[in-house]
């Protein structure tokens, strides 16, 4: 036994392509097989159709599927859905940089871990926990309505709501809703990349602009920003496609308007339209895809 | 005249360790300064404490007369060159140089002329609109030596600038700058360990050990007249004599440096005259070193190192030889 091993090794020592071979297999075959393969599926099926009538799906290739992308009630749900998912990661770029720039240059130690703890904790317990416990946080009855009653500002809250397209009979019925627990959920996403770039900016460079003359503005602007912007749109692919995809975020927060996800959802369900599934569930690729030809066109990948 | 750069007292301790102890030194304008020590001994703090990233504990640090207490880096008119560079890899090798310029808020037109001329002068012409990741340790080093010296600087400061590179590199690169400073007139503030570098280049060299400046001088009166065993030995080698040896053999009742090559065999039938000492022992052991032979030997119970022409040497190990050397070569040190 010990000498077929030890002949083993010498073959793997002889022949390391043989071993990397072997030790690839599994993953190529994971991600050809069963990712490549069934995205593939899911494309072939947007390319047939619905029959309005029978409700029989047409096994043919045409281009109507997409074409139904273009109806103004599929239209609405698109730009609703790219909408909110832009804002959410431009929010949690927002909330993120200040916290990830601190956790970087600052924290040390102790309050290192504990910046980590508070950022990964809530990535451990349930989804769904969450989101149910920020219905109740948002809902009419809940503590935020009651702090604002408290505080006498519920005409804070009232004007908030009155805000058209926005707004809502209450926090938890609205897209402000949908939102806050959007940016809520998805932001140690957009922290953790941040966090990391950050880190990688070499101190020397900043002293290297210090001493070129850079006050700690221009520093941060022209040497820490550009090199951290890296972090700052992997951590956008993040915050910008699960709030795409996401269906369940909507369902329960928000009001009855669908985003992207849920219409997938429902398509594939009740209605059985799977083709207009397959072609709503495309576009959230296709505009990742746009927008990371943005983005590299923009120079965010040329400090990686 | 105001010195460029001056030390009063200067101590910069982290926590409780001195890495800077009571330093006092004056740079003169349009000198060439080297900081010569081992890793630690407090020369790179001292550079940094100039550039203004290090502030001093206690003690005054003045800059052409300027006092630079609390003086933040960006408001100080002097540049460094950064031990591995640091030049920013997001930008052009030209936009790095351009950078203090646009920091300055000159027009772009005038700061990529600028730009332009300082590649032109560390020979990286054309090289503006590469990326420094495509350049060579040599090539990076330049950039950053035109990206500091565009801002045309009262004060350079070199941080182990050669250390990255190459043997046959690092002397064209000595030679070079060198030759720069020469044409630019600029004081150059040089931080090295290698102490044949700081020799070959420097006007003034300074020699560090455990934060303090143990001497300070022209590099010939380093080398010619240590004052004590660290310099001695930490600047070329040396055979470190007690008071008894020196005294016995020709030198002062004091500590003394003996330089290896200062040393000879003395020959078959000669006489040493007056002005010559010598001592007898046994060769210990021989390596040969190209242009030089070094032996040991024992004479006396003291280990004697000798650096001989190679070309006309024929002794063995074990063989009994007399050393010779002049008495004036026994230089007298102030410690041991």
């Amino acid at each position: 036994m010990a000498q077929v091993l030890g002949r083993l090794s010498d073959t793997f020592y002889r022949k390391p392509g043989l071993l990397t071979f072997l030790l690839m297999l599994p993953p190529v075959f994971w991600i050809v097989v069963v990712y490549v393969g069934s995205l593939l599926a899911l494309l072939l099926q947007s390319f047939y159709a619905l029959d309005d009538f029978s409700g029989v799906i047409i096994r043919e290739f045409t281009f109507a599927t997409y074409g139904h992308l273009l109806d103004p009630a599929n239209r609405d749900i698109i730009v609703r859905t790219v909408l909110m998912a832009s804002s959410v990661t431009l929010a949690c770029a927002i909330i993120a940089f200040p916290i990830s720039y601190f956790a970087a240059r600052y924290a040390r130690g102790t309050t290192k871990a504990l910046f980590y703890l508070a950022v990964m904790m809530p990535l451990w317990s349930s989804y769904l926990v969450k989101i149910y416990a920020w219905k109740l946080i948002l809902a009419k009855e809940g503590i935020i309505t009651w702090i604002a009653a408290t505080l006498h500002l519920s005409w804070l809250i009232d004007a908030i709501l009155s805000l058209p397209s926005i707004g809502g009979p209450s926090l938890s019925i609205s897209y402000i809703g949908t939102f806050l627990v959007f940016v809520y959920i998805w932001l140690p996403y957009m922290i953790l990349p941040i966090q990391a770039a950050l880190e990688r900016v070499p101190k020397n460079l900043i002293e290297a602009s210090a001493d070129l003359g850079a006050n700690p503005g221009q520093a941060f602007r022209t040497v820490i920003l550009p090199l951290a912007f890296p972090g700052v749109i992997a951590g956008s692919i993040f915050t910008f496609s699960l709030t795409l995809g996401d269906y369940i975020v909507p369902q329960i927060v928000g009001n009855s308007r669908l985003m992207i996800g849920q219409a997938v959802y429902t398509l594939q369900g009740t209605a059985g339209d799977i083709p207009l599934a397959a072609a709503l569930s495309v576009v959230p690729m296709v505009i990742m895809g746009i927008y990371l030809a943005v983005a590299k066109r923009l120079g965010a990948f040329d400090a990686l | 005249m105001t010195s460029a750069v001056n030390f009063t007292a200067v101590s910069r301790l982290f926590g409780n360790v001195r890495a800077v102890d009571n330093v006092t030194l004056d740079i003169a304008p349009g000198e060439f300064f080297a900081m010569l020590g081992p890793s630690g001994s407090g020369k790179t703090t001292c550079l940094r404490l100039i550039a203004g990233f290090e502030q001093p504990s206690s003690g005054n640090i003045s800059i052409f007369g300027e006092h630079c207490e609390g003086l933040p880096p960006y408001k100080r008119n002097v540049n460094t060159v950064f031990q591995d560079y640091a030049l920013f890899p997001h930008m052009t090798v030209g936009e790095n140089v351009a950078y203090g310029l646009m920091i300055k808020g000159m027009a772009r037109a005038e700061r990529d002329a600028k730009a332009a001329t300082a590649l032109e002068m560390v020979k990286l012409k054309g090289y503006g609109e590469r990326r420094p990741s495509q350049l060579s340790g040599g090539q990076r080093q330049r950039v950053a030596l035109a990206r500091a010296l565009v801002n045309e600087p009262k004060v350079l400061l070199l941080d182990e600038p050669l250390g990255a590179l190459d043997l046959k590199l690092r002397e064209q690169m000595q030679e070079e700058l060198k030759h720069l400073q020469k044409q630019l007139g600029i004081t150059f503030v040089f931080v090295t360990h290698d102490q044949g570098e700081a020799l070959s280049m420097a006007d003034r060299v300074a020699i560090f050990n455990e934060g303090r400046i143990v001497q300070a001088g022209t590099p010939a009166e380093i080398y010619e007249k240590p004052r004590n065993r660290f310099t001695a030995d930490f600047v070329g080698s040396s055979n470190v004599l007690s008071p008894e040896f020196s005294k016995a053999h020709g030198g002062p009742n004091q500590w003394s440096s003996l330089r290896p090559e200062k040393i000879r065999l003395k020959r078959q039938g000669e006489k040493p005259d007056t002005a010559q000492a010598s001592a007898r022992g046994q060769i210990t052991s021989i390596s040969y070193q190209g242009a030089t032979i070094r032996i040991v030997v024992l004479a006396n119970a003291t280990r004697l190192v000798a650096a001989l022409p190679a070309a006309d040497f024929s002794a063995r190990e074990g063989d009994l030889v007399t050393l010779v050397w002049a008495r004036q070569s026994l230089v007298a040190m102030e410690s041991g």
